[in-house]
């Protein structure tokens, strides 16, 4: 009995890792097909980057700050004082090459991917993804391929925008809350920031971004059973996209270069 | 013009099709009847390619489709329209955007050329003003209209119903049933409808089939199908609790 459970399970695991397998290659090659979805890719332009900015706003401002701030007493307690303005660089480096990625990831999971599975599980309870296809319109290049590139787009861009945001409250902090040497501050955060720290964030978030769309619509095309199914969708959608999210930053941060130097 | 040539579907353990043979002749409208839960549903879907079968064949106009590719399926598939139980419009469009929506993808009209048909397509089902609509703002009676000038706007030659007249109250689920007969005399399209609703089928159909089983068990003409000896089509048609069907 429990041989078989666990069959079934290894069963389940892969016939789902395959569908998603398939409809990550399929969305891939339509990407590349005409006619392109412009306008409601446009749309999901919006949706993903322009509604995401309030919220990305305030997480990446906390997250400086907070940063900042631990970042502060750890030179202020370690070093000791007046070492505060080395804190510049790591603020810097912390923010733009791992928190504010993970943090916009999560943060557009959570917001957008979950609002993908609802509407496209709503759509698929209700017969709209069949009606799209008796139509002429083929779902996955109609639903799928313009959400996956809103994000992958969207999500570098909200990011560097967090960077901004963060870097600017860590100094806020450090500077004109904790009384910190300004010239010294920002000296060290551009002598020892590079630009790959800033750009390695950037190609991270724009895996972060198609991984959200991906898991978003796939868990809303297989939504079945009512109201009940496109919850169970938009609730998985967060939960594997926002684990998968930490799992690959992982993995990123490992494969890719520290320098280019 | 549409010939099933033992059509078997399972999914899981639940065989839903059995072995499905029915043909289906150019302009006549066919009625295919059985319980809730008995695969007309899935019946109808194979026809249009949203649903591949496990085995079996389907010919449109000599064309066999279940194995087509999905460029060369939208080519067969351009020749039906579809009205879905739920009516299915687009909750992010408005009425004359789901009405267009066929007419942009198959034929590639300018939008002034699309506007006029959609309009033209909303007079047919007997709606007038009402193009600016969201589909929230309209009636289930109202959505199965739109539904309909949807599924003719752009002129197919067959045209699905599934379930027209669940949902709605006799007198609209009338009007609908008067639309497909309408549909049938003034444009002359193939029909094929599932129901299990007896007093729409008798108003519509040429010929009623009646799905048993995951097989089509009977087919004749209404008149036929209301002798029927088989005891199992008398006590659906006249949907008696007591007889052979007993797994509801």
């Amino acid at each position: 009995m429990f041989h078989r459970e666990r069959s079934s399970l290894l069963y389940l695991f892969f016939q789902q890792l395959g569908e998603l397998g398939l409809l990550t290659l399929r969305s891939f090659k339509n990407i590349f097909r005409k006619p392109w979805e412009k306008k409601i890719f446009l749309q999901q332009m919006e949706e993903v980057g322009v509604r995401s900015f309030p919220v990305v706003s305030l997480t990446a401002a906390f997250g400086g700050l907070v940063f900042g701030l631990q970042t502060y007493i750890g030179f202020h307690r370690y070093v000791g004082p007046g070492s505060e303005a080395f804190g510049g660089p790591i603020i810097s480096l912390g923010l733009s090459k791992e928190l504010i990625p993970i943090l916009v990831g999560l943060m557009v999971s959570g917001r957008v991917g979950s609002a993908m599975a609802a509407e496209i599980g709503t759509m698929k309870i209700t017969e709209q993804v069949d009606a799209l296809f008796t139509l002429g319109a083929d779902p996955n290049k109609y639903l799928v391929v313009p959400r996956i590139m809103a994000c992958f787009i969207m999500l570098p861009l909200l990011t560097l925008y967090g960077d901004i945001i963060g870097i600017a409250a860590g100094f806020i902090y450090n500077v004109f809350i904790m009384g910190v040497n300004r010239i010294v501050y920002l000296k060290n955060t551009l002598l020892y920031l590079e630009l790959w720290d800033v750009v390695s964030g950037l190609v991270k978030s724009a895996v972060f971004g198609v991984i959200i769309a991906i898991v978003g619509c796939w868990q809303g095309l297989r939504a079945e059973g009512g109201a009940e199914g496109v919850g169970r969708a938009t609730t998985r959608t967060v939960v594997l996209s926002s684990i998968s999210i930490l799992i690959v930053n992982f993995f990123l941060s490992k494969a890719l270069p520290a320098t280019l130097k | 013009m549409i010939h099933i040539v033992d059509l078997h579907k399972s999914f899981g353990s639940n065989k839903v099709l059995r072995g499905v043979n029915l043909e289906i002749e150019r302009g006549e409208t066919m009625v295919i009847i059985g319980q809730s839960g008995s695969g007309k549903s899935v019946l109808i879907k194979h026809l249009i390619g949203l649903i591949k079968p496990d085995r079996g064949e389907i010919y449109i106009d000599g064309v066999e489709i279940t194995r087509l590719r999905e460029a060369e399926l939208h080519k067969v598939t351009r020749k039906f329209g579809m009205l879905f139980q739920s009516s299915a419009l687009f909750d992010s469009m408005t009425v004359a955007q789901n009405v267009g929506f066929g007419l942009e993808r198959y034929m590639n009209f300018p939008p002034q050329k699309i506007n006029e048909l959609v309009k033209e397509s909303l007079a047919k089902v007997g709606l007038r003003g009402v193009e600016s609509l969201m589909p929230h703002e309209l009636s289930g009676g109202m959505k199965k209209r739109v539904g309909l000038a949807r599924a003719i706007a752009y002129n197919p030659e067959i045209i699905l119903y599934d379930e027209p007249s669940t949902g709605i109250d006799p007198i609209r689920a009338d009007a609908i049933n008067d639309l497909i007969n309408m549909m049938k005399k003034e444009l002359g399209v193939t029909s094929v409808t599932i129901t299990h609703d007896m007093k729409s089928s008798y108003k519509v159909a040429d010929r009623i089939a009646m799905l048993y089983e995951g097989r089509i068990i009977e087919i004749g003409t209404p008149e036929e199908i209301r002798k029927a000896q088989n005891p199992v089509i008398q006590q659906f048609i006249h949907g008696r609790a007591a007889g052979p069907i007993v797994n509801w």
